[in-house]
Parts: structure tokens; C-alpha cells; sequence
């Protein structure tokens, strides 16, 4: 096993866990889309409070976890942010309006209106964990691209990554992926109403969280289910060590029987899930589900993103051409690059521990309608 | 063919719209962050609700800049992509590392800290407050820095090395990366100038309240820490643009020749530092650039090389080869690095070809004779020598609006320090109103001193993505003009009502603040 192939599997490890990190952030998103099915206007503005503390480190998680695949899978950002143009839009769009919405909602001058800004949350709520999950899904079930690098050397079709006419479209009306997307927007609710549960006290809006819980989490149980089966019978693409790449049937199942250890993580993250779910639905006293779930979430989704790219297999196959399907081998920076960027991971759990002792100092008094 | 360049002008003008309008609120956030964190130290040392009240102002402020510069600024990151996505294929080895840097080390900071910073008063400790604030300017600087190292080295591609077999460029030196002479005239010089940028907009709003004789405590407190930051600002932004005019000369003498409407350079060569440049003027038609201008001797030659008898190259020269003087029979003309361009092109194939035949030999010798051509690589895509010029009109008269708008600010925060520490000379002064209507109209001319320097630094590089490497008709994406006519205007219209919003929710603030007791607050 030479050094490049390990950093190639140290960077996708970073990247699962930037990907796990972000979707377990998405609770922002799920609490903005239940921003305007709160007719309590106290309510609503516990809720903003408290998302509007975290929004932003969800946009970085987001901006980081793009900026990483940049610099550690290049080709990866080039085909599918080039190629699924409308899909990659929409989702940008959909954070853009999300951005100013916290600031400017409640702000004199705002021009348009509270609930514009609070009708911007929503959308962003709605489209930003469903289109995430769209574009994710891809990396499952394939994309319509080819590459062809010789392409660079001709200036009238000098472009390498070629796509179909759709741009994205297509990714977006495909079942499977609509599947995933909404598998993560139901999560992002349920992450969401765990969220507001442990970081807002006050009895009624905990007891209409409740509610909610119940219905998201009942309705994420059986998207998930549906769509770890869809997963699970899927082929996928396996390359050799010579870089030919074929379909496989069940590889990413096949790939759960051969790291163990990923489906350990996957089984564990489950019962986590459940629990915490579970727990705050059975005890009216327990608030701490979000942890429980959170680190649940973020175990599923690392063992998705392993059975993914590990053992052999593209994480991005092509539709179109097996070939150009991208793999950590072919898609990945230099070795160079990928030691330079290691070094700076080093900083990574300071700035973890950063994070964690700001969140702990300012949620240590929870958000209540005095404060607001 | 027209197709092509027209998706290349449409992903060309999608950019500059975002990139403008996300250079609109990035300097504000990186002066205005430098200014509250100052301002919340004298806070805490002095323990005086007075300066805790005008901390809070300008906080205010700085959180609603700050939103928008985060709403445009994701945009531009995942552009890179979307529109420009060879450029992220050939490229991506070294310009993501900075761009993840950026987000690990910056963004998560600035993200973090913002959070205490606005709803942390009673949650934590007046000092962790003051680290917070410091560490969201921080944070902000330190984003810059990386974002600005990106861009330098699309300006200048140092520290990396073609691989013909992943036909990429890779990453060799980090450090000259990093610290490249570009690099660091480009953060230096950027950075500072946002600090004069904030310090313009402090003093203008202090202008502002000072004419309706409002709140005259806060603005003179204001007024102390804005002007002191914006002449530091200034000062080192005109040191540093020195710095920058010598890196530009050296590494991109079309972008200096641009700058100066200079098409037959010389030695001893004089500067504009007014005129009016002849329309439709092409190189090499033998008419003067020029309709009107007024030119100081030696200027040029002292500025670019620092030497009053230097050479500098205009852009017949450049074409020509004659980049060291008139008689320099070592460059190339850029015919000739066409021809070179085009050949390294052919070895690339070759390299290719050779490869897949197995044949050891041939591809390391291809591999060494790229590895001594590649510097023209840019040049082989080119169709005619003429396309190696920028618009040299525009890049003329954004450079001298800015360098004439930057001579202003030195002699305006000079003025605005005199009569911060003698107030009186202003109060009584019949000519106070002027004053503060200056200062009220400095700050619309410090966004445009801060565009202009933009405008001149990427139109001055046209026609590259990727100085000599990559021009623009290469480094996009396959997609359809239509595809990016349509995000275009709705990036135009979506951040056109956003401004509206910012611009509107600013003045409002400002108006709204500006009418209570800003010498008292309630933490």
C-alpha cells in the first residue's frame, strides 16, 4: 500500500466526515421549514433565535466540505458541479436566500417584508436538504457524463468532462435520487425537532415538537428503510487495480459484507437514531435526544460515504461510459497536494474544539420567550 | 466557434456580476471588523458605556454587511465549478488547497465567533466577548489571505509543475504557493485598502449624523478609530501598491502596459498621469494612443522598475519580443509563443501516444522537452498575437480613477485625523457643511477606488484564467450559452433586490440608531 493510496483513503475519510457533519447540520434547514407551520408568533421567534446561532455553521460546513473536495477530488468538482449545472444551482441559490434571511427578517428597511425573509427560510429548509440529497444520491445510482482528458488539447471542444443535455435536470426527476432527498429532508425535520427540543425551553413549543417528531420521524423511518433498500440492491462500479472499471450487482451491499466494520458503524448509527428518537417520544423529560441522533447520523452517513468510495469502487459511476467513472485513484490531487492538505487536517480537531466549547457557552441557557 | 465565445463572454460576465457584487461588501466586513474589534478593546479597558454603546452601533452594521458578503460569497467558491469546470480539472491540484484552507482554518472561525459575538453580551465573559470580536476580524482577514493567495497564482502560477500524464498541473512548492511576490502584494495591498474602505465608511456616516447634529460623542469616538484605521489603511495601501506595480512589471508587463495606455515602451519612460485615450486604437497602427495627456518624466520607468532609467516594454513590444529593450534578441514575440504553444500541444499527444505503446524512451524525452516549452502552453490556443491584449481603455481608466481616488483618501483621512484631535477648527468653520457632505461622498468613491483596482487587476490579465497557461475559451464548462444567459440574469436580479434590501436596511439603521442616546448602553 503505497503513501498516495492511503492519503487518497485519509481524504475520503475527511470527506465522509465533512459529508456526516453536514447532514447532521441540516437540522438548521429542517427547523427553517417548520418556521411557517408555526401560527405562534412567540414560538416562531424562539425558533429563529436558536437556528439563528448554528445557520451559519452549516454554510460553512457546506462551503468547507466543497472547498475540500476541490482541493482532495478535483475532477470530482469539475464534472459534477460543470455538468449538473441546474441541480448545483439550485442548491447555491437556495443557500444565497438563506443567508441574508436570519439578518435581515426582522430588521426596519428590510424592503420586502418578514414574511418574504421567512418564506426564503422555508424554501431553503425545503430545497436545500432535498437537492443535497439529490446530488449525494447521484454518487450511488450514476450521472450521465464521460471524461475524456485529451479533450484539453482541442480548442473548439476543449472541455474534458462532457455531460448530457439535461445538465442536472435529469438527476433531479429520477426517482431514486427524489427518494434519498427526501429521506434527508425528513431527517433534517427530525434532526430539527430534536434540536429545538434540547435548546428551547418552553413547555408548549417542546410539546408541538413532540408532535412533529412523531409524524418526521415516523415518515424518515420508512424513507430510510426504502432507501437503504434501494442501496443495497443496486450495482455499483468496481475497478481493478489496473483501473478497469465494470458494473456489479449489490456492490454496495457487497462492500457492507466486506468492511465490517462499515456496517458496524451503519447498525450502531441506526440504534442511535432510533433511540434518541425514541426516547424523547417515551420520556416527556428527556431533551438530549439530539445528541443520540446527531452522532447516529453522523455514523450512517461516514458508512454511506465508505461503502461508496472504498474496496475498489467508483464513487461516481458514469451512465454513459464506465470508464470515465470516478474513482479515489483517478479523480484525487497529487500526492503532493494531498500531504500538504493533511498537514493543515491537523488543525482540524482544534477547531472542532473550538466549536464545541462556543456551542456549550452560549446553548448553556436555553432560549426562552423572555429572551426573546 | 461563436457559440463558444459566446458561452465564454456569458460565464465571463456571470462571474464579474457575482464577484462585483461580492467585492461590494467584502471590504466593508474586513474594515468595519477591524474597527469594532479596536473599539470593543477600549470598551473593555476603559469599562465605559459610551464606547460599549458605539461597539454596538457599528456591530449592527457589520452584521448586516457581513450576511450578504457570506450570501454572495458562496456563489463564487462553487463557480469554479459550475462554469469552470476545465479550469477546476487543470488546476484544481493547486488552486482547491487554498480554497479549503480558507474554510477549515477561516470560514469555521469567523462562522463560530460571529455567533458569541452578536448573542454572547450575557452569556459569556466580557473578555471571551473581546477574543470573539477579535477572532471574527481575524477570521475574515485570514479568509481573505487565502482567497487572495488563489487568485494570485491564477495572476502568477508558481510552485507547480505540468504532469502530461494526468494532463494537469500539480502542486510542487506549497510555500511558493503561498508566498509568491504577487501573493503577498496582492493580500498586503488588498487587505489594507479595505481597512482605508472601512474607515471611509465610518468617517461618512459620522459626517452623516454630524451635519443633523446627532449623537456628537459617539461620531467623535467613531471618528478617533475610523480615521486612524483608514490613514494606516491608506498609507500602507499606497506603499503596497508600489510593491504591486514592481511584482505586475515583472510578471505581467501586457497588464502594466495596459495600465498605462503604453504601446511603444523605452527607457526613461514617462507616466500618465492624465488623459484621454484615443478611441479604436489597435496595436501597431502607428497613431498615439492618446487624444490628450499629461505625462511626469521618468515616472513610469521609476515606478515599474524603481529606476528612472529603466525600461519598461509597451505592448508593440511585448508582441514584438522586445521585452528587456529595444534590442533584446532573448524573448519571444508572441508569434513565436503561439508557434511554441502550438508545438507543446503536439508533444503532449505524442507523450501520449508514446505512452500507450509502452515506448519508455520516447515519453521521457517528450516529458522533458513539455517541461521546457510549458510556459507557452496558453499561447497555442491563442488565434492571432492580438488576442494576448486586455482591454487597454478600460484598464487604463480604472487605474487611474483609482490611483486618483486613492490620492484623495490620503489627503481626506489626514484632514478628517487634523480635525478629529482639533475639533474646533471644523465646528466653527463656515465650510463645516462641505465637509461633511466630503465626507458623506468619499465613501461612494472608496467603492469605486476598491472596484476599479479590481476591474484592473482581472481585466488587466484578459485574455487568461491562468496567466500564459489557460485562457478563458479553455478553462470553461460544456454548457449552452442559454444554460448561462439564464442564471445570469437571475443572479442579476436576485442580487440586485438583495443590495436594495442591504443598502436600505443600512440607512435605515444608521438613521434609526442616529436619533437615540448613543452614549448609553444596556448590555
Amino acid at each position: 500500500m503505497t503513501t498516495y493510496y492511503i492519503l487518497q483513503n485519509y481524504w475520503w475519510l475527511i470527506m465522509s466526515v465533512l459529508g456526516a457533519v453536514l447532514v447532521f447540520m441540516l437540522f438548521v434547514q429542517g427547523g427553517q421549514s417548520m418556521l411557517l407551520q408555526s401560527g405562534d408568533e412567540k414560538q416562531r421567534a424562539m425558533m429563529v433565535r436558536s437556528l439563528g446561532r448554528k445557520w451559519e455553521l452549516t454554510f460553512t460546513t457546506l462551503v468547507t466540505f466543497g472547498g475540500a473536495f476541490f482541493a482532495s477530488f478535483p475532477r470530482f468538482y469539475s464534472t459534477s458541479f460543470g455538468g449538473a449545472y441546474w441541480l448545483w444551482m439550485a442548491i447555491l441559490f437556495s443557500f444565497v436566500i438563506q443567508a441574508i434571511s436570519y439578518e435581515y427578517r426582522a430588521k426596519a428597511g428590510n424592503v420586502y417584508g418578514r414574511r418574504f425573509y421567512d418564506t426564503l427560510l422555508l424554501v431553503n429548509g425545503v430545497a436545500g436538504p432535498l437537492l443535497l440529497g439529490v446530488a449525494v444520491a447521484g454518487m450511488f445510482f450514476g450521472a450521465e457524463f464521460t471524461v475524456t482528458k485529451a479533450r484539453i488539447l482541442d480548442v473548439q471542444a476543449a472541455t474534458i468532462s462532457q455531460w448530457g443535455p439535461l445538465h442536472g435536470l435529469e438527476a433531479i426527476a429520477c426517482w431514486k435520487n427524489l427518494l434519498f432527498g427526501l429521506m434527508v429532508f425528513f431527517l433534517a425535520r427530525t434532526l430539527a425537532s430534536l434540536y429545538f427540543i434540547n435548546n428551547i425551553d418552553d413547555d408548549a413549543l417542546r410539546a408541538r415538537q413532540r408532535q412533529l417528531l412523531k409524524v418526521n420521524g415516523a415518515i424518515f423511518v420508512v424513507l430510510f428503510l426504502a432507501t437503504a433498500a434501494v442501496i443495497l440492491t443496486s450495482g455499483g462500479v468496481a475497478v481493478d487495480d489496473d483501473g478497469n472499471a465494470r458494473w456489479v450487482d449489490y456492490r454496495y451491499l457487497t462492500n457492507y459484507l466486506t468492511m465490517w466494520w462499515a456496517l458496524i458503524f451503519l447498525l450502531l448509527g441506526v440504534v442511535l437514531v432510533l433511540w434518541g428518537v425514541g426516547k424523547t417520544l417515551a420520556d416527556i423529560a428527556f431533551n438530549k435526544g439530539i445528541w443520540a441522533t446527531g452522532a447516529g447520523t453522523v455514523l450512517v452517513v461516514m458508512s454511506l460515504f465508505w461503502v461508496l468510495g472504498y474496496n475498489g469502487t467508483a464513487y461516481y459511476p458514469s451512465l454513459l461510459d464506465v470508464q470515465s467513472s470516478l474513482t479515489l485513484r483517478n479523480s484525487s490531487s497529487s500526492e503532493f497536494t494531498l500531504t500538504v492538505m493533511s498537514v493543515v487536517s491537523v488543525l482540524v480537531p482544534f477547531v472542532i474544539a473550538y466549536i464545541a466549547y462556543c456551542w456549550r457557552a452560549m446553548d448553556h441557557d436555553k432560549i426562552t420567550t423572555e429572551e426573546v | 466557434m461563436e457559440q463558444l465565445t459566446t458561452v465564454v463572454d456569458w460565464s465571463r460576465a456571470q462571474f464579474a456580476l457575482t464577484a462585483i457584487y461580492h467585492r461590494l461588501f467584502v471590504p466593508l466586513t474586513l474594515g468595519l471588523g477591524l474597527i469594532i474589534a479596536i473599539m470593543e478593546t477600549i470598551y473593555y479597558r476603559t469599562r465605559s458605556e459610551k464606547w460599549l454603546a458605539t461597539t454596538k452601533f457599528w456591530m449592527t452594521i457589520f452584521g448586516v454587511n457581513f450576511a450578504i458578503g457570506v450570501a454572495t460569497g458562496i456563489i463564487l467558491e462553487f463557480e469554479f465549478g459550475t462554469n469552470w469546470s476545465n479550469y477546476s480539472w487543470f488546476v484544481g491540484d493547486i488552486f482547491g488547497a487554498p480554497l479549503a484552507i480558507e474554510g477549515i482554518l477561516a470560514f469555521f472561525m469567523e462562522s463560530t465567533f460571529i455567533a458569541v459575538m452578536f448573542f454572547g453580551w450575557k452569556k459569556v465573559s466580557p473578555r471571551f466577548h473581546l477574543v470573539s470580536t477579535w477572532l471574527t476580524a481575524i477570521g475574515a482577514g485570514l479568509s481573505a489571505l487565502w482567497i487572495l493567495v488563489a487568485n494570485a497564482w491564477m495572476q502568477y502560477p508558481a510552485g507547480c509543475e505540468f504532469n502530461p500524464s494526468t494532463m494537469r498541473n500539480e502542486m510542487t512548492s506549497f510555500w511558493q504557493v503561498a508566498l509568491s511576490p504577487m501573493a503577498v502584494s496582492k493580500v498586503l495591498h488588498t487587505v489594507t485598502s479595505c481597512w482605508a474602505l472601512g474607515g471611509a465608511f465610518v468617517v461618512g456616516v459620522c459626517g452623516w449624523m454630524l451635519l443633523r447634529k446627532r449623537n456628537i460623542g459617539h461620531c467623535q469616538r467613531s471618528l478617533k478609530v475610523g480615521a486612524w484605521v483608514g490613514m494606516v489603511g491608506i498609507i500602507l495601501t499606497s506603499i503596497t501598491g508600489d510593491t504591486s506595480a514592481v511584482t505586475v512589471a515583472r510578471y505581467q508587463p501586457m497588464k502594466l502596459a495596459a495600465m498605462e495606455g503604453l504601446y511603444d515602451g523605452s527607457s526613461e519612460q514617462s507616466i500618465v498621469a492624465m488623459g484621454i485615450m484615443r478611441p479604436g486604437k489597435q496595436p501597431a497602427d502607428g497613431q498615439d494612443p492618446f487624444v490628450f495627456d499629461v505625462s511626469i518624466p521618468y515616472g513610469l520607468s521609476l515606478l515599474a522598475t524603481h529606476d528612472p532609467h529603466g525600461y519598461v516594454p509597451g505592448i508593440n513590444d511585448i508582441l514584438a519580443g522586445r521585452l528587456n529593450g529595444p534590442d533584446d534578441s532573448t524573448s519571444l514575440s508572441v508569434a513565436q509563443r503561439m508557434e511554441r504553444g502550438k508545438n507543446v500541444k503536439t508533444l503532449i499527444a505524442d507523450y501520449h501516444t508514446a505512452t500507450r505503446s509502452g515506448n519508455k524512451v520516447a515519453a521521457d524525452s517528450l516529458k522533458a522537452a513539455i517541461k521546457d516549452d510549458f510556459s507557452h502552453f496558453g499561447y497555442g490556443y491563442l488565434d492571432t498575437p492580438e488576442e494576448a491584449v486586455p482591454n487597454v481603455p478600460l484598464t487604463f481608466y480604472t487605474f487611474h480613477v483609482m490611483v486618483t481616488i486613492g490620492g484623495w483618501l490620503v489627503l481626506f483621512f489626514a484632514l478628517a485625523l487634523l480635525f478629529v484631535y482639533k475639533p474646533a477648527i471644523v465646528e466653527r468653520a463656515r465650510w463645516r457643511r462641505l465637509w461633511y457632505w466630503l465626507c458623506i461622498i468619499t465613501v461612494p468613491l472608496t467603492y469605486l477606488c476598491s472596484a476599479c483596482g479590481w476591474v484592473v487587476a482581472e481585466v488587466g490579465r484578459q485574455p487568461w484564467t491562468i496567466q500564459d497557461l489557460m485562457p478563458n475559451k479553455v478553462a470553461i464548462s460544456d454548457l449552452t450559452a442559454g444554460y448561462v444567459q439564464t442564471t445570469f440574469w437571475i443572479f442579476a436580479v436576485v442580487f440586485t433586490a438583495l443590495l436594495v434590501a442591504d443598502v436600505s436596511i443600512i440607512c435605515k439603521q444608521i438613521a434609526k440608531k442616529s436619533v437615540c442616546d448613543l452614549d448609553r448602553s444596556e448590555l
